[in-house]
């Protein structure tokens, strides 16, 4: 005997029901990629501000390589070629690093040897360069022969090059990574999808032959759908939230290592996941429903 | 072949169900009472490459009208229900509905076709998780309808089919015949202008069987037209209504009409 039923307290229930019990494994499946996709957004802008900023301290600075010639000593050639960059457009300060740190520099490839200070190590000259308006290394290279000075200009564009180009990598591949999670997601959901409506085909039924239009069944699957999505991409994003809060933590200001440093603005990439899993989980719970209502007919 | 019933009676009684139908807004059927809403032209129908299950078949339903269709199983009783409320096509032939020829409609206006017929399946097809009142109210949410423009009705409908304590009870919970006469009550909730019928009185004792039949004549006599797809030789016989007798898919006879059922 069921309860005492009064029509006019009576709400209409969903027509799909609210509980399955293959959500479950769906909700954990989207989770966990939501979870990864966050961790791959956090560790690209993590990895994209830290090209940047190599970048930024590359383009800064040049190193000139000052080969004596004549009888002038290295020392003398060094400070000629300092004094001379320093009176350049576009350097802010150019300073003749001291023997002992060309010696450090080349000591790796030569070993442990003493002497070193016999051999005609060439003298380096570090320039600082107007972070508006820096000279180029043509610049550089122009003033140096105008003095006569034997030198090699290096701006670092090599290295900034090399930079540039494994930053925008690590982009791309972000890209490509967060895209194939998407389209991951979105299989899952078709998939649930398909075998939602297989398992209720009687409410498709139902409706159809009360007259709903296949929009509104559709409609039916692509709401639940994104509910059931969104709450995973809540449960995965805030999973990559904690685990990068505690990176950060555990890392303190440079987080877990200084290659990757992780900022606590980089944590806020996990905010859109649920909403982005919901329409994602729309868009392939609509175009799989249509289709397969369609094919009921 | 083309059957015609006798004209529908005028004179409503004032049943709980004809309140409740005369209250309805949607209840004025739109076809006139000399209208063929249902038409067969020449149709046959095959499910997939099999044999066809209906073979040239030629009659007509005036609006209004009350008949039985009925045959051994495997006869095309459901198949020809089928063709009506949309769920298949003829592989030959035409089927009007409403004066229109039905593969030329529109795939926006099939829904709203399917919307002036209420089934009542033989499977029943009522949906688990909803309760009786949800069941029962289904086809006026689809319609677009207000809740507290039916809730009202809906109640008094379930109550007339004497499901007035099982409102919130889910369709597993219920007895087979209470299950029957709920997916009755969600066939002629909307006040559908064609009432089709697949074995309903099947799994009710007789004199639920006479209730229900009485609640298509009321229907009937509210200007549905009504078709019944039946086994029970009893109740066709009780009722006096036309009968389209099928065999091997085709219409074999029309047995002689008998005066009105009450």
């Amino acid at each position: 005997m069921s309860e005492p039923f009064d029509p006019q307290r009576w709400r209409p229930a969903p027509f799909l029901p609210e509980r399955e019990a293959r959500d479950v494994a769906l909700i954990f499946v989207v989770a966990v990629l939501c979870f990864l996709a966050c961790l791959t957004a956090m560790g690209v802008i993590a990895a994209d501000r830290a090209a940047r900023g190599w970048t930024a301290q590359l383009t800064g600075e040049a190193t000139v390589i000052v080969r004596p010639h004549g009888g002038e000593t290295p020392d003398a050639a060094a400070a000629r070629a300092a004094e001379t960059l320093a009176g350049t457009a576009g350097v802010t300060e150019a300073r003749a690093l001291e023997p002992a740190k060309a010696y450090d520099l080349i000591r790796p490839w030569l070993g442990d040897v003493s002497d070193l200070e016999d051999l005609p190590v060439p003298r380096l000259v570090a320039v600082t360069l107007d972070a508006r308006h820096p000279a180029d290394a043509k610049r550089l290279n122009a003033a140096l022969q105008a003095q006569r000075i034997d030198a090699t200009v290096d701006d670092h564009s090599r290295w900034i090059k090399d930079i540039r180009g494994a930053g925008r990598l690590v982009r791309w591949l972000g890209v490509g990574v967060f895209a194939l999670i998407a389209a991951a997601a979105a299989a899952v959901v078709a998939f649930a999808t398909r075998a939602g409506l297989a398992a209720r085909r009687d409410v498709v039924e139902v409706l159809h032959m009360a007259g709903a239009e296949d929009r509104f069944i559709a409609r039916l699957f692509q709401v639940r759908f994104a509910r059931v999505a969104g709450l995973a991409g809540l449960i995965g994003a805030v999973s990559a939230g904690v685990l990068g809060a505690g990176l950060r933590f555990a890392g303190g200001g440079q987080g877990l290592t200084p290659a990757l440093p992780l900022a606590w603005s980089d944590i806020l990439a996990v905010v859109p996941c649920p909403l982005l899993a919901a329409l994602v989980a729309a868009a392939a719970a609509q175009v799989t429903a249509m289709r397969l209502i369609r094919g009921m007919r | 072949m083309t059957i015609e019933s006798d004209a529908p009676a005028t004179s409503l009684s004032r049943s709980p169900i004809s309140a409740f139908m005369s209250r309805n807004p949607d209840a004025a059927p739109a076809t006139k009472s000399a209208d063929q809403v249902v038409r067969f032209d020449d149709v046959s129908m095959r499910y997939g490459r099999g044999p066809d299950v209906l073979r040239d078949l030629n009659f007509s339903l005036p609006q209004g009208s009350f008949h039985f269709v009925t045959g051994p199983s495997g006869a095309g009783k459901t198949s020809l229900l089928r063709l009506i409320y949309l769920a298949a096509s003829p592989s030959k032939g035409q089927v009007h509905l409403f004066g229109q020829d039905t593969a030329l409609a529109s795939p926006a206006a099939r829904p709203q076709i399917r919307r002036r017929i209420g089934v009542v399946f033989q499977d029943l097809l009522l949906l688990d998780h909803l309760s009786a009142f949800d069941n029962a109210a289904l086809p006026l949410r689809i319609a677009g309808r207000k809740p507290a423009e039916y809730r009202t009705d809906v109640g008094e409908l379930l109550t007339w089919v004497g499901l007035g304590g099982q409102m919130n009870a889910l369709p597993p919970t219920l007895a087979g015949g209470e299950r029957q006469r709920l997916a009755i009550a969600r066939a002629v909730v909307n006040r559908p202008e064609i009432l089709l019928a697949d074995e309903p009185t099947g799994n009710v004792d007789p004199e639920m069987a006479l209730r229900i039949f009485r609640l298509f004549v009321e229907l009937n006599r509210l200007g549905a037209t009504v078709l019944i797809a039946t086994h029970d030789q009893d109740l066709i016989a009780r009722s006096g209504r036309p009968v389209l007798q099928l065999e091997r898919g085709r219409i074999s006879a029309a047995p002689p009409q008998g005066p009105a059922a009450t």
